[in-house]
C-alpha cells in the first residue's frame, strides 16, 4: 500500500505542482490549504509524512507544528517545513518548535521528493 | 549626599577661581579657617547671614552657592552612568561633579541624549528592513510566485510523457503565475522606490545640501538677475536645518553668484547654442577657467541645455562637496565614490582637462562623457602649496563606445567582481 502525504499549503499552483510529483512518484497525496482546522486535517487523514508551508490563511505552521508536537499521536510524525525566507531564526524556529525537515522556497521537484522519501525512511 | 550639602563644594570652587586663600576668606566673613575648612569640606552647614556673607566675600548671589545643578542634568548623568555598564563611575559624587563642572556635564548629558538617539534611529532602521510587513509581503509573494513557477516548469520539462490535459493544466498556471510574478515585481520595485524616495530627505548637512539644490533645480534666478543674495536663499530654505548644511549652501551659493556676474545666462546660453556644449571652446570664448564653465553649465535649469547634465565637485580630499544627479550615473550618497571617476585623474594632475567615456555599472549600462579638471581654490603663491578641488561634468553618450573605461557608484554597491581599484566588498550578490 502507498504511503500517504499530507500537503498543507494555499498556493493553489503549489499544491497542484506537488501534488503531480509526488502522486508521479507513487504517493498517495491528500491536501488542506488553510490553517484554521489544519490539526483536524491531520488526525482524520493519518498521513505518514505532513509537508507544512509556515505561511498560512488562519494559523502559522508554528502554531500547527507546536500542537501537533504536544498531542502523542502525532508528536513524532515526520514533518516536511517549507518557508518563504531563508533566515537563521526562521531555521532555529523551525527546529525549535520540532520540524524533522526544513525546506527554503524556491525549491526544486527533485528536493521535494527526497525529503519525504528521506522522511518514511524509504 | 543631598545636594543642599555640597554649598561647601560652590564655595571652594568659585573661592579657588577668584584666587583668595581660605584665610583670607574666613577673615572677611568673620569667621575661622579651620571652621571655613569645614564647610568647605560639607562637614558643616551654612545658611543665613553666613552665606550672604560669603557670597559677598565672593562677589557672587547666595543661590548661586545655594543651589545645586539642575535635577534634570543629574538625573540624565545618572542615567548615562548606568548605560555605560561602567561599575567604577563615582555614583555618590554626581553632584559634586555637575556642582563643579556644570559645563562639563551639560556636554556629557547632552552627548548622552544623543547617543541615545541615534541608538533609536539605528533600531528603527534594522526594525524596518527586518519587519517591514510590506516588504516581507511582497518578499513572500514574489518567493512563491517563484517556486510555482519552477516547480510546473520542472514538471514539464523532465516528463516528455505527461498526458495532454494535464500538460494544458500546467502551461496555464505557468502563464497565470508568471503574471502575477510580474505584478508583484513591479509592485516591489514601486515600493522600494518610494522609500528611496523619503530617505534622500535624510538630514545629514550634505544630504540637505543636495535636497535643497534640487528642489531649486540647481538654478537661481535671483543670483542670476542679481536680484538676491546668498544669505537670505539660505535663510528662507525649510530644508537647511542645520548650521553646518546652511554654511555649505552659502558657499556654493558665493560661488555661483560670483559665476553669474561673470558669465551672465543670457551670454551664456546663446554661446552655447552656437558652439554647443563644449566646455573648453567656451572657456575659450569666455576666456575664463574651465572649472567656471563646469560649474555655471551646471547652474543652467535642464530645460535650457541641449541636454541633461550633471556636475560632482570635490577636494582635495576626495570628498563629495557638491552634486548635481544626472539620472544613469549614480553617485553615492554616504561613502566614498569610485576612485576610477575621471574626477580623481584630474585631482592628480592639476589644471590639466581630462575628458574620459566611463560606463556605469548597472542595468542599463549607460555610458557618460566625463569633463573634468582640478583648479586652485587658494590664492598662488611661492610660500604655500595651493589647494584644489576638482570639478567634472557629466553628459549623456548616446553613441556608445566599445573600450569605455568602467567605473561604479562606490566600491560597497558596485557588482564589478574584478577591479583593482576595490576597496572593500560588495554587499550585491548575483541574483535578487
Amino acid at each position: 500500500m502507498s504511503k500517504r502525504v499530507l500537503l498543507i499549503e494555499d498556493e493553489p499552483n503549489i499544491i497542484e505542482a506537488i501534488s503531480f510529483i509526488l502522486s508521479r512518484a507513487g504517493w498517495d497525496v491528500v491536501t488542506h490549504s488553510n490553517g484554521h482546522d489544519a490539526i483536524e486535517a491531520v488526525q482524520n487523514r493519518q498521513p505518514d509524512v505532513v509537508i507544512l508551508d509556515v505561511m498560512l490563511p488562519g494559523r502559522s505552521g508554528y502554531e500547527i507544528l507546536t500542537d501537533l508536537r504536544a498531542q502523542d499521536e502525532t508528536a513524532s510524525l515526520p514533518v516536511l517545513m517549507l518557508t518563504a525566507r531563508g533566515q537563521t531564526k526562521d531555521r532555529e524556529m523551525a527546529e525549535r518548535v520540532g520540524a524533522s525537515l526544513f525546506m527554503t522556497k524556491p525549491f526544486s521537484n527533485g528536493e521535494v521528493l527526497d525529503a519525504v522519501n528521506q522522511l518514511v525512511g524509504a | 549626599m543631598a545636594r543642599d550639602s555640597l554649598v561647601g563644594s560652590r564655595i571652594r570652587e568659585r573661592r579657588v577661581m577668584n584666587g583668595i586663600r581660605q584665610a583670607e576668606l574666613a577673615t572677611q566673613a568673620e569667621i575661622s579657617a579651620s571652621y571655613l575648612n569645614l564647610i568647605e569640606h560639607n562637614k558643616r552647614r551654612i545658611g543665613g547671614k553666613l552665606l550672604v556673607n560669603i557670597a559677598a566675600a565672593l562677589g557672587v548671589e547666595p543661590s548661586v552657592l545655594s543651589e545645586g545643578a539642575e535635577a534634570a542634568l543629574i538625573a540624565t548623568l545618572r542615567e548615562a552612568a548606568a548605560s555605560s555598564g561602567k561599575t567604577e563611575v563615582e555614583l555618590d559624587r554626581v553632584d559634586e561633579f555637575a556642582g563643579r563642572f556644570p559645563g562639563w556635564a551639560e556636554v556629557l548629558a547632552d552627548q548622552y541624549k544623543q547617543v541615545q538617539s541615534l541608538e533609536r534611529t539605528v533600531q528603527s532602521l534594522t526594525d524596518r528592513l527586518a519587519h517591514d510587513p510590506h516588504l516581507a509581503t511582497s518578499m513572500h509573494e514574489l518567493l512563491t510566485m517563484v517556486t510555482a513557477i519552477r516547480s510546473t516548469a520542472g514538471i514539464l520539462h523532465e516528463n516528455d510523457q505527461i498526458e495532454p490535459e494535464w500538460q494544458g493544466r500546467f502551461h496555464r498556471n505557468l502563464n497565470e503565475d508568471s503574471l502575477r510574478l510580474a505584478e508583484s515585481a513591479q509592485t516591489l520595485v514601486t515600493y522600494l522606490d518610494g522609500q528611496d524616495e523619503t530617505a534622500t530627505k535624510g538630514s545629514s548637512p550634505q544630504e540637505e545640501l543636495d535636497a535643497f539644490s534640487k528642489e531649486n533645480n540647481y538654478h537661481f534666478p535671483a543670483l542670476e538677475t542679481a536680484s538676491g543674495w546668498p544669505e537670505d536663499l539660505v535663510k528662507g530654505a525649510s530644508t537647511l536645518t542645520t548650521v553646518a548644511a546652511r554654511d555649505m549652501a552659502k558657499r556654493v551659493l558665493d560661488a555661483y553668484q560670483h559665476d553669474a556676474k561673470r558669465l551672465p545666462r543670457p551670454a551664456f546660453l546663446e554661446a552655447i547654442n552656437q558652439i554647443g556644449l563644449k566646455p573648453d571652446l567656451l572657456a575659450q570664448r569666455f576666456d575664463v577657467s574651465l572649472s567656471t564653465i563646469l560649474r555655471r553649465c551646471a547652474a543652467m535649469p535642464d530645460d535650457a541645455l541641449p541636454m541633461p547634465v550633471g556636475l560632482v565637485v570635490c577636494d582635495g580630499s576626495g570628498a563629495l562637496l557638491f552634486r548635481r544627479q544626472l539620472r544613469g550615473f549614480s553617485l553615492p550618497r554616504f561613502s566614498a565614490a569610485c576612485a576610477k571617476w575621471p574626477l580623481f585623474k584630474a585631482l592628480s594632475q592639476p589644471m590639466q582637462p581630462v575628458r574620459g567615456i566611463v560606463e556605469m555599472a548597472g542595468h542599463d549600462a549607460d555610458q557618460f562623457e566625463c569633463l573634468a579638471i582640478a583648479d586652485r581654490i587658494s590664492a598662488v603663491s611661492f610660500e604655500k602649496t595651493p589647494l584644489y578641488n576638482a570639478y567634472m561634468l557629466i553628459l549623456p553618450r548616446l553613441d556608445k563606445v566599445e573600450d569605455p573605461r568602467l567605473v561604479g557608484s562606490t566600491c560597497r554597491i558596485c557588482p564589478r567582481a574584478k577591479c583593482e581599484g576595490r576597496n572593500m566588498p560588495s554587499i550585491l550578490t548575483q541574483g535578487i
